[in-house]
């Protein structure tokens, strides 16, 4: 029931001294960052800096070493699962099982209500329809691509985890990818994006954040212009 | 949304998964169907040494195809990250350890049903007579089989050499559950079967200890 009467208002989240380490390996150190709600925020930075990391923690995949995260209007865990979905590395599909029956088992688990218009809506709007009943594991990487962003966006998450989320998509599969991210914002997600400078979907970012070697290196701040930042990192890369 | 309706989803993602391809039944019974038949032909016991090691061998057999079905519990969720996606949906992680519990269940169960009428057979054991104090003392063990398996295999799916740790890690916590089940069975194969309640009492014991050890720490056997 908390779930259902936040589900419409934008999810902020801070980060507070937030370090991690695997092993020997300090993969983040001291990061603090807070999100407004609302906000699109282009994160940004080499290979290991740390990205795919902080992400994975803002989605409580990941148990940070020390530090705290927080989300804004004190929601607490178990309503935040209402709230977050990520696209990773990692499809997060199963090979064996059809377009249907993947997009199907994750409505049922997110605990939606007309599951099957909701599945068919959601292949409908990312142009794999005509495979509804295809295995997964027939898919090119893109259509996979495609898949995967339409799972995490079923049940109309405040807060959007994207780890290198274009990885794969062809010239129609971006645009449509673009246009997604546009209504999303539009609709007040938040949205948390890595990605590489050359992505054409960052032109949608309202602030830019680069890490490089698990610290922050810059931050063009809430209500900054990351474009001066966004084009010096596409002049480096 | 409750654990038990988490539970059932996810159960029937596993059977579909599991039905679609088939491997794992398919590899399990026949690889326990070996043991059977090589242990009888190995042994060609009569039927008094059948009564009094037959059991130990059923048990062997099942510990085997067990340890070899719940291997893959977890292991299959790695090659996509989807557990990540079963973390991420507002279930509990109980939900996600009872849906694989059942799944294995179910799969053992199905296993046991071809092996005990093969092990009849092979064994020239007659099994007329006991059949439901047998499927109680197959009931039990097999739950508290699968119910340690699944624990270990989302322990162990995260290391490198996860097909060696997980028997080196399941077979140890296991030899009671075995002991008490071999002595079960043994007690049914006798001149006067007797159902043993000693040892039927103590795997009943056995499950609801893991089981609730399993529900008590299931949040850090899911989390990575």
């Amino acid at each position: 029931m908390a779930a259902s009467t936040t589900s419409a208002s934008p999810l902020g989240i801070s980060f507070d001294c937030v370090e991690k380490r695997f092993g020997s390996l300090v993969a983040l150190r001291g990061i603090s960052l807070k999100i407004q709600p609302g906000e699109f925020v282009a994160l940004l930075g080499p290979n290991g800096a740390g990205k795919t990391t902080l992400l994975r923690i803002a989605a409580r995949l990941v148990n940070p070493t020390s530090g705290q995260i927080h989300l804004t209007s004190g929601i607490s865990a178990t309503d935040a699962k209402h709230l977050i979905d990520m696209v990773g590395h990692s499809t997060l599909l199963y090979d064996e099982l059809t377009a249907t029956e993947n997009l199907t088992l994750f409505a049922e688990l997110y605990g939606l209500d007309d599951v099957l218009a909701r599945v068919a809506s959601a292949l409908e709007a990312c142009g794999l329809s005509s495979r509804a009943g295809s295995l997964v594991r027939t898919f090119s990487r893109g259509m996979r691509q495609r898949l995967s962003i339409a799972r995490a966006l079923l049940r109309g998450p405040r807060l959007l985890l994207l780890d290198e989320p274009a990885a794969g998509l062809d010239r129609e599969g971006l645009v449509w990818f673009g246009a997604t991210l546009a209504r999303l914002r539009d609709d007040g997600c938040t949205v948390l994006m890595s990605t590489h400078a050359r992505n054409e979907s960052l032109d949608l970012a309202s602030r830019a954040v680069s890490l490089v070697a698990g610290r922050i290196e810059r931050d063009t701040g809430p209500g900054g212009d990351p474009r001066p930042l966004l084009a010096t990192l596409r002049a480096e890369a | 949304m409750t654990t038990a309706r988490a539970a059932a989803i996810l159960l029937s993602k596993e059977l579909r998964l599991e039905f679609r391809t088939r491997e794992l039944l398919t590899t399990t019974i026949v690889f326990a169907l070996i043991v059977i038949v090589l242990f009888s032909f190995a042994f060609n016991p009569t039927a008094e040494e059948s009564r009094r090691y037959g059991p130990g061998l059923l048990w062997i057999a099942f510990l085997f195809a067990g340890s070899l079905m719940v291997n893959p519990s977890f292991a299959r969720e790695q090659s996509n990250s989807t557990l990540d996606a079963l973390r991420m949906a507002p279930i509990s992680s109980f939900a996600i350890l009872l849906g694989k519990m059942l799944a294995n269940f179910i799969f053992l169960a199905l296993s046991e049903c071809i092996l005990v009428p093969a092990f009849s057979v092979f064994y020239n054991v007659s099994l007329s007579g006991i059949v439901s104090r047998l499927i109680l003392v197959l009931l039990l063990g097999t739950l508290g089989l699968v119910v340690t398996g699944t624990v270990f295999s989302a322990i162990s799916a995260h290391a490198r050499m996860r097909e060696l740790l997980l028997p080196l890690l399941l077979l140890p916590i296991l030899a009671p559950l075995l002991i008490a089940a071999v002595e079960a069975t043994a007690s049914l194969l006798t001149e006067q079967p007797a159902l043993d309640r000693t040892w039927v009492s103590f795997l009943a014991g056995f499950d609801i200890v893991f089981l609730t050890a399993s529900w008590l720490l299931c949040d850090y056997l899911i989390e990575e």
